[in-house]
């Protein structure tokens, strides 16, 4: 049976995004391009790894790409006040051709399975399986977003630009910069989601190979209710539920194929329609605010 | 202002071009001139250009419909699919009970569009009743149908004379009959366009498409006039789907007349970046959907003569994207100072 050591692996490239992108929403900007942004950050930690053979790296280079496909986001919607589903859109558009291309012209359109060095796991034994750094990012991204949320004056003046943006102006502070703190922030977590996808998961990279977990994400955040220990909660089902599907192909349970692959999604789907009634979203998210 | 507008946003996409080029190092001339080529050069480029912006069309359209009642459908994939797949299962029926008259065509078309729109308000009716955000269940419903096109093409609708995972081919009576057997031009494309007019008319110039758009711009105040907007939010979605589903339907029998796993070329998808450009309205929408169903027939020519993959293509959708909305922007600030100065006056 599956033990706790992968749970976590597999949830962790839900969590991490999911909760980065909980950050950006608090703020009041919805990034729909997370899944463009989780496979921008996997491929630039595909790349460097390859190149330097350090996966640590990888994982630097995966946090740094997720920030600067945020500051993309947050300068089409925040400074040039655009549509951000449309922006977010252009983001997933855009990452696809620009990572598939770029893989095409490197590695040639056979499309030759890549493989790296993988972060290292510590051999826990048991119900814990194999321990790697899975367990200290989920840590200390739940702690440290429970801080910022609730006891850091950073936080409050977060929420506050994604609920009453009039207020963070009354105070003197600007809403934009607020909100690029928050995109920064969402950048840097989601990043180094994706990165952790290949690096700590794979150990490979593919274009196709994200294959939603950015979308799921997002529901996760809505599903969480923009709460960081109920999107933990969350992410570690769907893991669970994306492990579970890679045993039972392995135990050669005889259902289709196509139905398991479907498993995530469908679970992710039914936590929304069971739980999603009553979800109250930031009062300003995905609204531009121009400051006069 | 409007033509200065649509001049903007055709000069974002062009100049997305030319920076994909560049980026490419691909020559800018040579690489307009192939893209040109690819599109326009001779009747079977022109014929390319026009099944390629069928579906895009269609879907496009749905788009428009969904997104101006607020409606952030985001499915038009896995509507397309779930369209198709109706249709499939239709076809099947008849084939193997020998019903292949030509009349079939049309309730073949038919079924795909309401598999398409009972998808469709699904997700209309998890953010009514359930607050879920088309946004999000309308992604997750696309991979669904990825995955319900795999099982049915392997499983149900697989034709027991071959291992491969397809569905039996349509015979040719049952296809959409073509203008000339050697191009694959159809009827569906004047289909589409006929489609798109009556899009416009409906949206634009009758009461319950003014309706729609009140919804969508401020369902407040259209709730305060008397309109329901849950009402018209689940009737967006229905139209939105019932394009999107034609598409898939158009595509399987003018098309492929067969389903397999790669029966999914994204055209739900990348009908978002063709809307957008057309601003979500129904006749700018046909200039846009040409512009890019002229772009993918000529980017298959370019990437021919340039070694670069189909990959290309989503690099000019997402520049597009970017250069339409700096263009936009630009055009918002200099309209605002002109009326401003207007003000002064």
């Amino acid at each position: 049976m599956t033990d706790l050591g992968s749970i976590l692996r597999y949830a962790t490239p839900i969590a991490l995004p999911a909760l980065g992108e909980s950050l950006g929403e608090k703020a009041g900007v919805i990034n729909v391009g997370l899944e463009g942004l989780m496979l921008g950050s996997a491929f630039a930690a595909a790349m460097t790894t390859l190149k330097t053979g350090n996966p640590w790296l990888g994982l630097l280079a995966g946090a740094l790409v997720g920030i600067l496909i945020a500051l993309l986001l947050g300068l089409f919607a925040i400074t040039l006040g655009q549509d951000q589903i449309v922006v977010g859109t252009g983001i997933n558009l855009l990452s696809l051709g620009v990572c598939g291309s770029v893989y095409e012209r490197v590695f040639g359109k056979s499309g030759k399975l890549l493989t790296f060095a993988q972060l290292p796991t510590y051999k826990a034994g048991g119900f814990l399986g194999n321990l790697d750094l899975a367990i200290l990012l989920l840590a200390s991204t739940i702690a440290f977003s429970i801080w910022l949320l609730n006891k850091s004056s950073l936080g409050l003046k977060l929420r506050a630009a994604g609920e009453y943006p009039n207020a963070v102006v009354a105070s003197g502070f600007s809403v934009q910069r607020v909100r690029y703190i928050g995109l920064v922030l969402m950048g840097l977590i989601a990043g180094l989601g994706g990165a952790y996808f290949a690096v700590g998961v794979t150990g490979s990279f593919a274009p196709g190979y994200i294959a939603g977990r950015g979308f799921v994400a997002i529901a996760m955040v809505t599903f969480g209710r923009w709460k960081p220990v109920w999107i933990l909660l969350g992410s570690l089902l769907i893991g669970y539920a994306d492990r579970l599907q890679l045993d039972l192909q392995a135990a050669g349970i005889k259902l289709p194929l196509q139905v398991l692959l479907a498993l995530p999604y469908v679970l992710t789907l039914i936590v929304l329609v069971v739980l999603g009634k009553g979800v109250r979203a930031p009062a300003a998210l995905g609204k531009a605010y121009t400051e006069r | 202002m409007k033509a200065l507008s649509g001049f903007g946003r055709l000069g974002g996409v062009l100049l997305a071009l030319v920076l994909t080029l560049l980026v490419f190092g691909i020559p800018v001339g040579p690489g307009l001139k192939l893209l040109y080529e690819g599109a326009f050069s001779d009747k079977y480029a022109w014929s390319q250009t026009w099944v390629i912006t069928t579906p895009l069309l269609l879907c496009a359209l749905g788009i428009c419909v969904a997104w101006k009642a607020g409606m952030f459908n985001i499915g038009g994939e896995g509507q397309l699919i779930i369209g198709a797949l109706f249709s499939a299962t239709l076809a099947q029926k008849l084939i193997s009970s020998s019903n292949t008259s030509g009349l079939w065509v049309l309730p073949l078309l038919l079924v795909g569009a309401v598999g398409g729109a009972l998808y469709a308000l699904f997700a209309g009716w998890l953010a009514v009743k359930r607050s879920v955000e088309p946004v999000i269940s309308t992604i997750l419903l696309n991979f669904i149908a990825i995955q319900a096109l795999g099982f049915a093409v392997s499983g149900p609708l697989k034709r027991t004379d071959s291992a491969m995972p397809l569905s039996v081919s349509l015979p040719p009576s049952l296809m959409l009959p073509k203008f000339d057997k050697k191009l694959d031009t159809h009827w569906g494309v004047p289909l589409a366009f006929g489609i798109g007019l009556i899009v416009y008319v409906w949206l634009f110039h009758t009461r319950d498409g003014f309706r729609l758009r009140a919804v969508g711009q401020n369902p407040n105040a259209a709730r305060a006039n008397g309109i329901e907007p849950d009402r018209f939010r689940l009737k967006g979605m229905a139209i939105s789907g019932a394009l999107c589903g034609l598409a898939g339907a158009i595509q399987y029998l003018g098309i492929s007349g067969q389903l397999g796993t790669s029966f999914s070329q994204q055209f739900g998808f990348l009908a978002i970046p063709v809307a957008l450009v057309g601003a979500l309205n129904p006749l700018a929408v046909l200039g846009s959907s040409i512009f890019f169903g002229a772009l993918f027939a000529s980017t298959t020519n370019l990437s021919r003569f340039a070694g670069v993959g189909s990959t290309l293509v989503p690099v000019i959708q997402g520049l597009s994207v970017f250069g339409l909305l700096a263009f936009q922007k630009f055009i918002d600030d200099r309209e605002r100072i002109l009326l401003s100065k207007g003000g002064q006056e």
